[in-house]
């Protein structure tokens, strides 16, 4: 049976080691949108030693590039797009802080070596269920790169995010697992 | 000769990008019930009554079922009787796409592919047309997300390798896809034809509504053996495991050259978007 966690952000070691792929995590607190082009414009500044538009430590970032927020809500639809097109940033920005990352869908090998390295953690969102994700979202604010329409960084304030432990600290992976398990 | 004035062509455009954003099919929605209940994942099971909520939500709020609210692909099939009046048919056709985008507060996913600036309007669309006998216009709007799509290819194979040769490269085509189109997906299949032939008839293959036999009782035979290569791959809702990996395989078929096998597989995510009106 699956255990159901609650955290809240930001996240350290003592956040991170304890949980196991598999788990649901209800998430709470301060998350970061960045997709393609916001991430290789903040590892573009690391290469130039430029100050990042938020700081890493213990941030999670979350692959998402929501919808427009219609009257009266916070934000439009925002389920996670796919995280390997990040694959080639992520291990950089965990070795500089960077505590969690929420998208779907697998990760290369350098990823989730650095999870292990760095005791990150990387959450599984349902792809395609961005109504029901949008509801878990309260406040959303543009910080950086307003030019980038939906790629840009936002600061999100979530309450209970539903979330599952894809990869965890222990080098485990919930996609390879999972379907093992159920493999003809 | 029947007239169209275009500006009818935009409204019936704006509108169907917006319902099938919001507005989940019914084929889909009773395909995740079925599923629901024969999945023996109990992550499955959960992933697919997710699904069902997130459908629910998006219907009640007019919220797009997915924030990837795609490329919009625009199936045209106009009667040869028809003469449309007051206008440029395409700009007509790009208009309707940009309005519903707005109105709707659709994401706006066009890009350059150098620069990667976002357009900001969601145009161009994505226009097919064919002209059929009659003096009526049928468009069917597909937005078509980037998640799906990227995992969809094109193979020309050879002929000796047959029937086999299809079967085992779309099973290793979603295989390898896993969690990354949004499984439960809709896999379309285009055979033969020419290279881009054979990818138009993949993503028209995706239109089919679950549930509905191919007439071609050799094709079907097919698509029912595909699709449980498919589902015993393990890859289940969402990829997190289960027996659920496709709601459908869908093929569609034409001649080919003597020297070629066209093969192309275009991956649909488990929303399964279209709508569709007749003028």
């Amino acid at each position: 049976m699956s255990r159901e966690i609650t955290l809240q952000t930001p996240l350290s070691d003592s956040d991170t080691t304890p949980l196991r792929i598999g788990d649901r995590v209800l998430l709470s607190g301060t998350v970061y949108t960045a997709r393609d082009a916001a991430h290789k414009r903040l590892v573009d500044l690391m290469d130039r030693g430029k100050p990042l538009p938020f700081d890493l430590k213990g941030a999670v970032i979350y692959y998402v590039g929501p919808a427009p927020a219609p009257p009266g809500k916070p934000i439009g639809s925002a389920g996670p797009t796919t995280s390997y097109r990040m694959d080639a940033f992520a291990p950089r920005l965990i070795e500089a802080g960077l505590k969690g990352m929420i998208g779907k869908g697998a990760r290369a090998n350098e990823v989730i070596e650095a999870i292990k390295t760095f005791k990150a953690i990387y959450f599984g969102a349902i792809g395609g269920s961005g109504a029901l994700i949008a509801q878990s979202i309260v406040a959303s604010e543009i910080i950086a790169y307003e030019d980038l329409g939906p790629e840009a960084i936002r600061r999100l304030e979530v309450k209970n995010l539903p979330l599952f432990v894809v990869n965890d600290t222990y080098g485990s992976d919930l996609y390879e697992e999972g379907v093992k398990k159920y493999a003809e | 000769m029947k007239e169209i004035d275009v500006t009818h062509v935009t409204e019936t455009i704006e509108h169907l990008c917006i319902e099938a954003n919001t507005d989940l099919g019914e084929d889909v929605e009773n395909a995740f019930r079925t599923m629901a209940e024969t999945e023996v994942s109990p992550t499955g099971k959960e992933v697919l009554g997710l699904l069902l909520e997130n459908a629910t939500i998006a219907r009640r709020e007019k919220m797009p079922i997915c924030q990837d609210t795609g490329l919009a692909v625009v199936f045209m099939e106009i009667g040869q009787d028809i003469h449309f009046t007051n206008g440029d048919l395409e700009a007509a056709i790009h208009e309707g796409v940009r309005r519903g985008y707005q109105k709707g507060y659709l994401r706006k996913s066009t890009c350059h592919p150098f620069t990667r600036k976002n357009l900001g309007d969601n145009t161009p669309a994505i226009i097919h047309y064919q002209i059929v006998p009659g003096d009526r216009v049928r468009i069917i709007v597909e937005p078509k997300g980037g998640g799906s799509e990227n995992m969809s290819r094109v193979v020309m194979l050879t002929p000796s390798e047959g029937i086999e040769g299809i079967k085992a490269y779309v099973t290793q085509r979603v295989k390898e896809s896993g969690p990354n189109p949004c499984p439960p997906i809709v896999v379309g299949v285009g055979i033969g034809g020419t290279f881009e032939r054979a990818a138009f008839l993949a993503k028209k293959a995706t239109l089919r509504p679950i549930g509905t036999k191919n007439p071609d009782s050799e094709l079907e035979a097919l698509e029912r053996e595909i699709h449980e290569a498919v589902n015993k791959l393990g890859i289940g809702p969402a990829g997190l495991g289960g027996k659920t990996t496709a709601l459908a395989v869908h093929i569609e078929m034409m001649p080919c050259h003597i020297a070629s096998l066209p093969l192309a597989v275009n991956i649909q995510c488990h929303a399964g978007r279209h709508k569709e009106a007749t003028l």
